[in-house]
Order: structure tokens, then sequence, then C-alpha cells
């Protein structure tokens, strides 16, 4: 049985790789300098997506809200084997915390007609709340299975999934439609396929097309051979401004500390068995060992 | 001015409460008092009439017991439309979750049904003032956690919406010694569930049948993606056990799957202070670091110099970890 499917992904900077370049003299990080990248646990629920499409056949739609820049996101899904995309960008969404941001995502996922399965990434690691996926699963008035590993058997309007956290593993049947939340450990998402890089490279938006030099009387022929990325905003999928972005985001951020890392006073234990020996001797007499 | 309660979701997994719960109890407590409000907490399974006991013990005023057949199990739909019933009756002004799986599931399916904000991994809670817009909000939930990959620490409030819904990281808060000769009420809940409620089935359970203690441990030998594999932390492992310690690792030596998750030290993983924190081929990520810089000292193992590591640690030693850990094994081994 073929399924049609959804998938979240979230363009986010790339917080787990923080180089030194990026650190600011006073030892904070400079978010302006770390690149954006697909948020990792995104990637592993295209990857559940592509696999379930490999094994039943099906359409995998993808949306992400974002910047203009989250295009980049888009193609990188349609070069993964995405059927389709959608960008969900207007200036209403942005400063949304996760409450606005389920209901923009919502919207967008009723605007394209509720599939068979949402899958989305546990959660992004530029926020690390893991709290739009089971938000969205409820504003769609759908079952979620939360940190799912594997999907183990995909019948006729039911799927059993593996659910795996720190807490130990079970199974798990819920019926179809339902919203998934993937973890890392899932899969190993395959890489761009080349061919499809070949055929999608040139996808764009309209406002890329826009602020390109190249002649926005493009966007015809780019759509009329299927590489024109389509940019949704709050009217394309009929939501309230008052629910969206800073407007619809009960939360407020009332303070933001950077973290100062510090140097400490480093003692350097050269590596041979004599510097070792002292060490460990020093770490015993100031019974830190014992 | 809101004069409704301060709630903690007591989670409970077979008849046994989850520590972290007990955790929040002794945090909610001092909210409620600032002010001058009941401390109660919500109870959901089956057969679970010993555990109010506890959270009385532990500073709630009132326990609210949800004790159904259909809730032995934790799912996300019948749990969520219990609570959210009784907070829509009792309107609670603030309501705390632990941030474990169940918690990080729960939590923000309620707070969509209630239409509420609600902040993820709280590492503190603390009452306060807040002013927007020219106006002043008094005795608001402050709820403190980092943000950004650990490099930045947000204070979050919901100045509207009520109740306050925050999840709150384990281990963070202190567990207050428990007192028996409290006083509390135990109120029954009514359990109404629809067909709809039950469509999603737990089969097959299987709890992770070996615990790593990591929040207890004396010494943490932790290991990073210079580990290079599986095999490799056994060397890790050996180390650990020879000092009495335990395995901790970065979140990149888990991804790559060397190592089961809850060895994991760090912002996503648990946070840990001992008193000796041997990283052996751990480059330092923010992330990391937010995880273990409380400890006592820290010997960092790295074959590169320049690595972040370096930056916190105590003791530098620039080496390739394969030749260094063993020494230090036979170091411990022949110490005087």
């Amino acid at each position: 049985m073929p399924l049609n499917m959804i998938v979240l992904a979230k363009q986010v900077p790339d917080t787990a790789n923080i180089t030194c370049e990026a650190m600011k003299p006073d030892g904070t990080v400079n978010r302006g300098a770390l690149p954006a990248i697909f948020n990792p646990e995104d990637l592993n629920a295209l990857e559940m997506a592509l696999q379930i499409r490999d094994e039943h056949g099906g359409h995998i739609s993808v949306i992400s809200m974002g910047p203009p820049a989250a295009a980049d996101l888009l193609r990188d899904a349609l070069f993964r084997g995405a059927d389709k995309v959608i960008l969900l960008t207007h200036r209403l969404f942005a400063g949304a915390d996760t409450l606005a941001t389920s209901y923009a995502l919502a919207r967008a996922v009723q605007s394209l007609g509720l599939p068979d399965i949402v899958l989305c990434g546990r959660q992004a690691i530029d926020g690390d709340t893991a709290q739009v996926g089971p938000q969205i699963a409820e504003k769609l008035g759908i079952p979620q299975v939360t940190y799912v590993d594997r999907v183990v058997e995909l019948g006729e309007r039911t799927v059993l999934v593996s659910r795996s956290t720190d807490r130990g593993s079970c199974r798990i049947r819920a019926p179809l439609p339902v919203l998934l939340t993937v973890v890392s450990t899932a899969n190993n998402p395959r890489p761009p396929s080349v061919r499809r890089m070949m055929v999608f490279k040139r996808a764009r938006t309209k406002t890329e097309l826009m602020s390109s030099t190249q002649d926005y009387e493009e966007a015809g022929p780019l759509e009329a051979s299927g590489l024109l990325i389509e940019e949704w905003g709050v009217d394309t999928i009929g939501a309230d401004p008052n629910r969206c972005g800073m407007a619809g985001s009960p939360t407020k951020v009332k303070k933001v500390e950077s973290v100062v890392i510090s140097p400490r006073e480093v003692k350097r234990i050269e590596p041979t068995q004599s510097g070792i020996a002292a060490l460990v001797e020093e770490l015993i007499s100031e019974h830190i060992l014992g | 001015m809101h004069n409704g309660n301060v709630w903690v979701f007591a989670e409970q997994e077979g008849g046994r409460l989850e520590e972290c719960s007990l955790e929040l109890l002794g945090r909610g407590r001092e909210l409620a008092d600032r002010l001058g409000v009941r401390l109660e907490s919500v109870l959901l399974g089956s057969d679970v009439e010993a555990l109010p006991a506890s959270l009385i013990a532990h500073g709630a005023d009132t326990v609210h017991m949800a004790d159904h057949a259909q809730l032995a199990e934790y799912r996300t739909l019948p749990y969520a439309r219990v609570i959210a019933d009784l907070v829509r009756t009792h309107q609670p002004q603030i309501l705390l979750f632990g941030a474990t799986p169940t918690g990080r599931d729960l939590a923000p399916r309620l707070a969509s049904a209630l239409g509420v904000g609600l902040t993820a991994d709280c590492t503190d809670l603390v009452i306060g003032s807040h002013d927007e817009k020219g106006q002043r909000y008094e005795d608001l939930l402050l709820q403190i956690r980092p943000a950004f990959g650990g490099n930045i620490i947000a204070t979050i409030v919901n100045p509207q919406t009520r109740p306050q819904m925050a999840t709150v990281r384990e281990g963070v808060m202190p567990m207050g010694a428990p007192n028996h000769g409290r006083k509390g009420a135990v109120e029954r809940v009514m359990v109404h569930l629809t067909p709809e409620d039950l469509v999603v089935e737990v089969l097959q359970k299987e709890p992770r049948s070996r615990t790593v203690n990591l929040k207890g441990a004396n010494v943490i030998v932790a290991g990073g993606i210079g580990v290079g594999s599986a095999v490799g932390f056994a060397t890790l492992q050996e180390l650990a056990h020879l000092l009495g310690g335990e395995v901790g690792a970065s979140r990149a030596a888990v991804d790559a799957g060397f190592v089961d998750r809850m060895h994991q030290v760090g912002q996503t993983g648990t946070t840990v202070r001992p008193k000796l924190y041997i990283a052996c081929g751990i480059s330092g990520s923010i992330q990391h670091r937010a995880g273990m810089d409380g400890s006592g000292r820290i010997v960092a193992i790295n074959s590169d110099p320049n690595a972040p590591i370096f930056e916190i640690a105590h003791y530098a030693i620039v080496g390739n970890l394969h030749d260094v850990v063993p020494k230090i094994i036979k170091a411990y081994r022949s110490r005087s």
C-alpha cells in the first residue's frame, strides 16, 4: 500500500560543532558564525520516510518553516529523494515559540492534506525542546509516538514501531494517521544522490529568483519543469496571524546570558609512564583517588 | 492575580516513583510557600494507592490520584486527557514535569491542548517579576534553561497563559529528606476516557537491564570520538572499574554507536559533578563541557593540543589515549 508522508525539517545553526573561529574573544559564541545545517534528527526522519517509500511506495513531501535561506535545506531534501518540498516563510512567523511554530506547521500539513504518516526529528539542536512534534500531533488530532528508532511493521491502517529511550525500549502500535518523532540511532541517512543533484540543483524559490541576477521570468519555465520551490505564507495556509510568530507565542524570553568559558590554570602532564605515575600519586595524596 | 496552586506531575512506572518527581516536589514546595498557595501532585496509574504517602512526605498538600486499569502503562492520549480535564477543573497556576522521556512526550501534547506556553528542560525555577510593554507582572515563574547548545542561559516567562508549564531536567534539583509525619489529602479522580483515547497500544516493554549511575559516581572515565570504536571503550571500562567509577561518553561517541546513550554526559545527556573526570579523546564541545565542568578535577587526554577540552582541564595530557590510558591503569595498580 503506497503511503502519503510529510516530513517536517528545520534548518539550524550547527551548535554541536563549535569551532574556535565561532568563539568571540570574551568566551561567548558568535551565533552568526555557525554554519546552517539540516537538523540532524530531521535527516533521520527523512531517511525513515525514504525507507518506507522504498519498501511500500508512496509520496514524500518535506515542509520547512524558516527564513528564505532555508531553501538550501529543501534542495538538500530533493537531492536525497523528496518528491515535493515547501518553504513556509513569512515575516509574521518570526519569533515563534514552540506553540506558535506547531500551529503554523499543523496548518501547513492540513493545507497539503493530512497524510498517513507525519515524521520529524525528536528535537532540533538549537533549542533541544522536543516539543514541536507532539504539539503538531495534538493540533492535527492524531496520535504521536516519540523517540522512534524503527518501523517494525506497517499494516493496512496501523504501524508498529520501536520506541527507544534511556529508560528502555518498547513496541507501540498506533493507527494511521500518526506522527512519529525519530531519534538519531534510527538509521544512517543516505547521502544526496548525484543524479538528483544534477536535476534539482537549479530548483529555486521565487524569492531566490527575484534576488538573483537571473531574470524573474525564469519562474514560469522552472515551475513547468517542477523546479520551482513553493513558498507558503500566512495566507496560503489560512493561518490566524494572532496565533503565529511572536504574537502567537505565550512564552517570552525575559533575559539571555552568554555562557563564558574561562580557561583554567592547566598543569601539563607528560604522556610518559613516570609523568602519569606522578599524576596518579598527586591525585591519591589529595584524596581525589582512593 | 492568579491564586491557583502549584502542581507537580508524579511520574511512576510499575508502582515506583521517578526520583525527579520527588526532586520537583522539593522545589515546588518552595514555590508554593513563596506564593502562599498549596502544593499539589497529580498521580496517574493503576494500583498506585501506596504512592501518595511518599508524595505527601516530600511536600505535597494534596494528591489527585487517577487510579484506573487503562492508565497502568504510560500512554500519551489517556494521560493527556485526564490531566487536561483536571487542569481545567482546578486551574493550577504552575504545572511541572520531569524532563524524562515521559515528561517530554506528555507535557507538549498537554500544553498544546490547553493552549499555554511550555518551557523545556529547565535547570532552575524561581518566582519573580517581569516587565513588558509598560506592564508589570508580579509573581511569575521564571524558567531558566540553557539553550543554543548550552552557549546561552535563557530566562523564559509566560506572562499571560495559565498554568505556567515547564519540564525540569533530572538531577538538577536536590531531593529533600522525606517527612513521614506530614499530613496531606488524597483526592480520587473520576477517570473518563473515550475509545479515541485508547487507540495506541504499548507492547513488549524492555526496561534497560543495566543502569549507569553517572550522577552518583565519584570518578568518571569518559570517551569521545577519539576512542574510535566500541572495543576502545573496553579499556575505558577497565580503568573506570579499577578506580571504582563509571564510564561516560560524549554525544559524538554515542552517535557513532561506540557506547549506549545512557552513558552520555552533557547538555542533552546527564550533568555530572564527580570528584575526578577523565576525558579521553573528547574534543570538548560546549554542550559536553556544560555537563561536566563542575567536576572536582578534570584530566584531559587528547592528541590535539588545541582541543577545547584543555581550556577547562586541570591536567592536560597531550598524547594518544590508547597509549595513555593503559599507563594510568599500570600506574594505579603499582601505586605506593
